[in-house]
């Protein structure tokens, strides 16, 4: 019970953090967005617009900060994100489910792939010490995991794009083919989801087979594999049934965890790639300082990794009795 | 990218039960390189880089902000890496763009460390409220998203240049560190050597810094190093997208003038390149000192011989 009340204190104080310091930036670092909208809307808009982003933003309010905290927390209350500086007059969450679902595809796609791809590495690697898989590729990985992502998401497209011409070199699809849901557009986004997903499997997977290989060398220093291999077990009954299934809860606890930073975890890439994604829509937002957008996102990935951080929690402990007995 | 350096960075951790006095950090860090080949390579690395930000003068040919040259000439003699769509030297600007961000990696990565030896030790050895506090203020900073929140911070204060970027660098880097020192601390809380100088009378303060932190040594280098590689990885993305100061030379601004430029498209793909590899090789020396560090303090991680085939009974006596 003592666990539980501990999560849901973090839950909620983090929550409280996120929502917080994104009211409180705008105000400690101000000129940045009063600027942007006096040059952008000054006379195009209704004033009640203006009052209300200048509420978001916190400039030329009559109110007292209190009040304006309040008034703002009541507006996320409703899912209320405000307009989009860049996209007027779209809202914030309009933009936002915009680019959501290919974030998720791509990025969810690689994470999978990296996680399975990358433990069964582990566990061949640690189970034969000093093969192949052991002594090349964990420093190989370890020298990768160095490299800026999106620098490698360059090199693919220099070698594989512009070089071979094998995959196509931007944006999520291409604009012959209709954006209906028919085989034809399925496959072309795949087909230019490829690129993208290889460039983040590569950089991430490295991860995957350290913690898992580091956790089965431990693991199989264990007595009970000791017992299982002098009962004469055949090694592959061992290997995955003895000790990967044993070495891998951090390994699944980190997947759970990553699955909420997919959300935030490739945004550079897809800025790369030009992937229409949330990477890609923040950079827009940069650029054109729309800031109710930054602010939506940031708020967005938070809560999408905080609640993945739960769900770990909550996988640890029904998986690791030891946790429940420590707290 | 954020996830990717802590998954790496996490491995230190295996490695903290080990609290026995400790040499210095130099010390440390030279038997390493001597025992250890992954060590060498990083330590040559970052050592290059080091001669070349101390003396950019002497090894770039031209200046690096000058655009006098045609643009986008191959490699050659004159222009050993070609130059870029702006008519300016790559080699040059590869130089002198090592001071930026070699300084920054450091910079923000001793910030960052000493920062997170402020929290996590002190809430260790503070202990109850004090402890819950600090440690509640580690996990948040450790959970919201480094890079959209660098990238929130850096937008508002665009203006700010290069202190700004570290200071965000430093604020979204400390928390994993902070949590692995606390841990490390706890464990070292009730020894008798800390319970001798309380006995004595001694301040806190002087505790910390002169009793707990001289048995961290290896456990904060191996922090440090760790640290430095995110910072080197940040301030490129951030940099890249545009929000360093796009007139000063780095091997991030420079990616940002390459994309911008469309480099790869326009036949000057070393533009994009190179700069890149630079920070890919810092950040993968940093990379290496650590995992190199890692294996030193945890003798059951070291590669080994091909013919320890049952791993179970000699890795914890292995001596290779």
């Amino acid at each position: 019970m003592g666990y539980l009340v501990r999560r849901l204190e973090f839950f909620l104080v983090t929550l409280w953090a996120a929502l917080t310091l994104n009211f409180i930036l705008p105000r400690l670092l101000p000129g940045g967005p009063e600027v942007a909208l006096r040059t952008r809307f000054h006379g195009r808009v209704s004033p009640g617009t203006i009052k209300s982003l200048e509420v978001a933003l916190g400039i030329h309010t009559q109110q007292g900060q209190l009040q304006q905290y309040l008034e703002y927390l009541g507006n996320l209350l409703h899912g209320d994100l405000g307009v989009s500086l860049g996209f007027y007059p779209e809202r914030v969450t309009q933009v936002i489910m915009m680019a959501l679902p290919w974030t998720l595809g791509l990025v969810g796609m690689a994470t999978v792939i990296a996680f399975v791809l990358g433990t069964l590495i582990g566990i061949f690697g640690a189970w034969r010490r000093g093969g192949l898989l052991d002594s090349v590729l964990p420093p190989v990985f370890v020298v990768i995991s160095a490299f800026p992502y999106f620098w490698v998401g360059l090199i693919c497209i220099l070698l594989f794009s512009i070089t071979l011409g094998w995959f196509p070199q931007a944006f999520g699809s291409s604009s012959e083919v209709t954006s209906e849901l028919s085989f034809p557009y399925v496959l072309d986004v795949l087909w230019h989801s490829i690129l993208p997903a290889f460039t983040i499997v590569l950089t991430s997977i490295g991860g995957w087979i350290l913690t898992m290989r580091n956790n089965m060398i431990t693991t199989l220093a264990e007595d009970y594999i000791r017992m299982a291999r002098a009962k004469g077990l055949s090694p592959t009954r061992i290997m995955f049934q003895y000790a990967a299934r044993n070495a891998i809860l951090p390994n699944l606890v980190g997947f759970a965890m990553s699955l909420g930073f997919v959300i935030s975890g490739a945004l550079l890439v897809e800025i790369v790639f030009n992937y229409p994604g949330l990477g890609t829509f923040l950079l827009q937002a940069v650029n054109n300082e729309d800031f109710s957008l930054m602010q939506g996102l940031f708020l967005l990935i938070t809560v999408a990794v905080l609640l993945a951080v739960v769900a770990a929690d909550f996988l640890t402990a029904w998986l690791d009795p030891r946790t429940r007995e420590r707290a | 990218m954020g996830l990717d350096v802590r998954l790496v960075a996490e491995q230190p951790a295996i490695a903290t039960e080990a609290a026995r006095p400790e040499r210095g950090a130099l010390h440390i860090v030279a038997g390493a390189m001597r025992s250890n080949r992954k060590a060498l390579v990083g330590g040559v690395i970052l050592a290059a880089f080091v001669v070349i930000a101390v003396i950019p003068g002497l090894l770039a040919p031209y200046d690096p902000h000058a655009l006098i040259f045609e643009q986008t000439l191959g490699p050659s003699r004159e222009h050993l890496l070609g130059t870029t769509g702006n008519g300016q030297d790559i080699f040059s600007q590869l130089i002198w763009g090592t001071r930026e961000s070699l300084a920054i990696a450091v910079v923000a990565g001793l910030m960052a460390t000493v920062l997170s030896l402020l929290v996590g030790v002190s809430a260790a050895y503070l202990g109850g409220l004090s402890d819950h506090l600090l440690s509640l203020l580690t996990d948040v900073f450790l959970v919201i998203p480094t890079l959209p929140l660098m990238i929130v911070v850096a937008a508002y204060a665009r203006s700010g240049g290069l202190a700004v970027l570290i200071a965000v660098i430093v604020i979204t880097g400390w928390s994993y560190g902070a949590r692995q020192l606390r841990s490390q601390a706890l464990s070292l809380r009730n020894r008798d050597f800390l319970d001798a100088a309380r006995m004595r009378g001694e301040r806190t303060v002087y505790v910390i810094v002169f009793e707990i932190l001289p048995t961290m040594t290896s456990l904060i280098v191996a922090n440090f190093l760790g640290a430095a590689l995110y910072a080197v990885l940040a301030a490129a993305g951030l940099q890249f997208i545009g929000l360093g100061n796009p007139s000063d030379m780095s091997w991030g601004t420079m990616l940002f003038w390459a994309q911008n430029n469309g480099a790869l498209n326009a036949g000057s793909p070393l533009w994009a390149i190179v700069p890149g590899l630079c920070i890919a090789m810092l950040g993968a020396a940093f990379a290496l000192l650590n995992y190199a560090f890692d294996e030193i303090t945890n003798p059951a991680l070291r590669p080994k011989p091909r013919r320890a085939i049952e791993p179970s009974i000699r890795s914890s006596k292995s001596a290779t």
